[in-house]
């Protein structure tokens, strides 16, 4: 066991544009060595201008996913209003240092459109929050994208340039990383519409 | 604590501890809130029972968090204790959203509280109306919250001693345009109204809040002023 976060590999990738943000993940689910399924879910929509990116243990991403639905849920219906992107990524900074000494092994993305400015956040495993960069990676696959990321990254990109480069930054990193890939795909939230788009990376 | 509870049903369908705790309410000072378009405004009585008391030492109204407050008609300890409450719930959810709490979120919070006295094994009731004045994103708001546990939200209200008059007063007085000085000015005169002896800037407390979101409790010199004006 090389390590709990490398169990199931996977890779994901957070990026900030003007006025949108884009996410993309991997699709591999793999137990060590085998790859399991080519179409395993890691980046979810939590509300309508709210999206959360999971990256480490399998289960754990499932599981901390429907924590967080759950929560969002309850927050809905109790408050009778929509959660804002910035108190939904403090939500999970918390829910995971409640787990402070027997975490969830994931390592998540938030990205959200607050009143049309883009919100990217990003966390360790006990709820670190870093809100700092235009972009963020996670998973097995990430320091092969930031590689990517750092040479085609510019600030301020429009829709479709943000698909273009972070899709490329994750097809470069997943390409490299043996546990990550079996395609991609990229999610590009705007204020009017949420696109999502299938990628090849190299098929091992 | 005992397994069965104190307040339980009469052959009428009442909750006889409730209405006795409503009394209780009944009998205290009087409070009176005013929302306007721009501020909330709460006034209290503060009358001391002797002279030898040190005034500065009794706060009637509770600051809960920088735009909330909140202050009471009843027992003056039973108030203590739930606006203690009042502000640790706000700091949980400080705490888990880090995100300023609504005052309609902490007065649900708090009037669960409230209610679990009214069923939970050998406690009773608690024996205040609070009044829960607040601004946050959605505007001033004005919050009674009972004995029961029922909570209401008002434009203006009062609680206490003399409430009844109060109300038919603020009926005839209060007008949706209002903005925070006026509201200050009628909840002053309605005070007034109803006042045993002499109204001065230091027996009662003014508090608030205007739409800066800050809640502020006005000094004596400042309610000098006010009801100066009155006159």
């Amino acid at each position: 066991m090389s390590g709990i976060f490398e169990y199931n590999g996977g890779s994901i990738v957070g990026m900030k544009g003007k006025n949108c943000i884009a996410m993309a993940c991997d699709r591999r689910f793999g137990q060590q060595m085998s790859t399991i399924t080519t179409n395993y879910q890691k980046v979810f929509k939590i509300q309508d201008n709210i999206l959360l990116a999971l990256s480490g243990l399998n289960t754990d991403i499932h599981t901390f996913y429907a924590l967080m639905e759950k929560e969002i849920n309850l927050y809905n219906l109790k408050e009778n209003r929509k959660m804002k992107p910035t108190t939904f990524a403090n939500l999970v900074a918390s829910a995971l240092y409640e787990r402070r000494f027997g975490p969830f092994f994931v390592t998540p993305i938030v990205a959200g459109l607050e009143n049309g400015k883009p919100i990217l956040a990003t966390y360790d495993s006990i709820g670190c929050k870093s809100d700092l960069d235009d972009f963020q990676v996670g998973g097995t696959g990430g320091n092969y994208i930031y590689g990517a990321c750092e040479a085609f990254f510019k600030p301020d990109m429009s829709p479709e340039e943000l698909e273009e480069v972070i899709g490329q930054s994750l097809v470069s990193g997943c390409d490299r990383d043996a546990l990550s890939g079996w395609g991609g795909v990229v999610y590009v939230l705007t204020e009017q519409k949420l696109t999502v788009k299938i990628l090849k990376t190299k098929q091992t | 604590m005992t397994d069965f509870a104190l307040t339980t049903f009469s052959s009428k369908g009442k909750l006889l501890q409730i209405e006795y705790a409503l009394n209780a309410v009944a009998k205290g000072d009087t409070a009176i809130g005013i929302k306007a378009k721009n501020g909330v405004v709460l006034v209290v009585e503060k009358k001391q029972s002797s002279i030898l008391i040190e005034e500065s030492s009794v706060q009637k109204i509770a600051l809960l968090t920088d735009n909330i407050a909140a202050t009471y008609a009843g027992l003056g300890p039973d108030f203590r204790v739930l606006s203690q409450q009042a502000r640790k719930l706000v700091k949980k959810y400080d705490l888990k959203y880090q995100e300023e709490i609504f005052v309609q979120t902490l007065s649900r919070e708090l009037a669960e509280d409230v209610q679990i006295a009214t069923q939970r094994g050998g406690i009773r009731p608690f024996g205040v109306s609070i009044l829960i004045a607040g601004y946050d994103e959605e505007g001033p708001h004005l919050v009674q919250l009972d004995p029961s546990g029922a909570y209401y939200s008002w434009k203006a209200t009062a609680i206490g001693k003399q409430a009844k008059n109060a109300k038919a007063f603020l009926e005839k007085r209060y007008n949706a345009d209002m903005e925070i000085e006026d509201a200050i000015n009628t909840a002053l005169l309605t005070l007034k109204e109803g006042f045993e002896g002499q109204i001065t800037p230091t027996n009662i407390e003014v508090g608030v809040i205007r739409d800066d979101h800050v809640y502020r409790i006005l000094p004596p010199s400042q309610v000098k002023d006010y009801l100066e004006e009155l006159e």
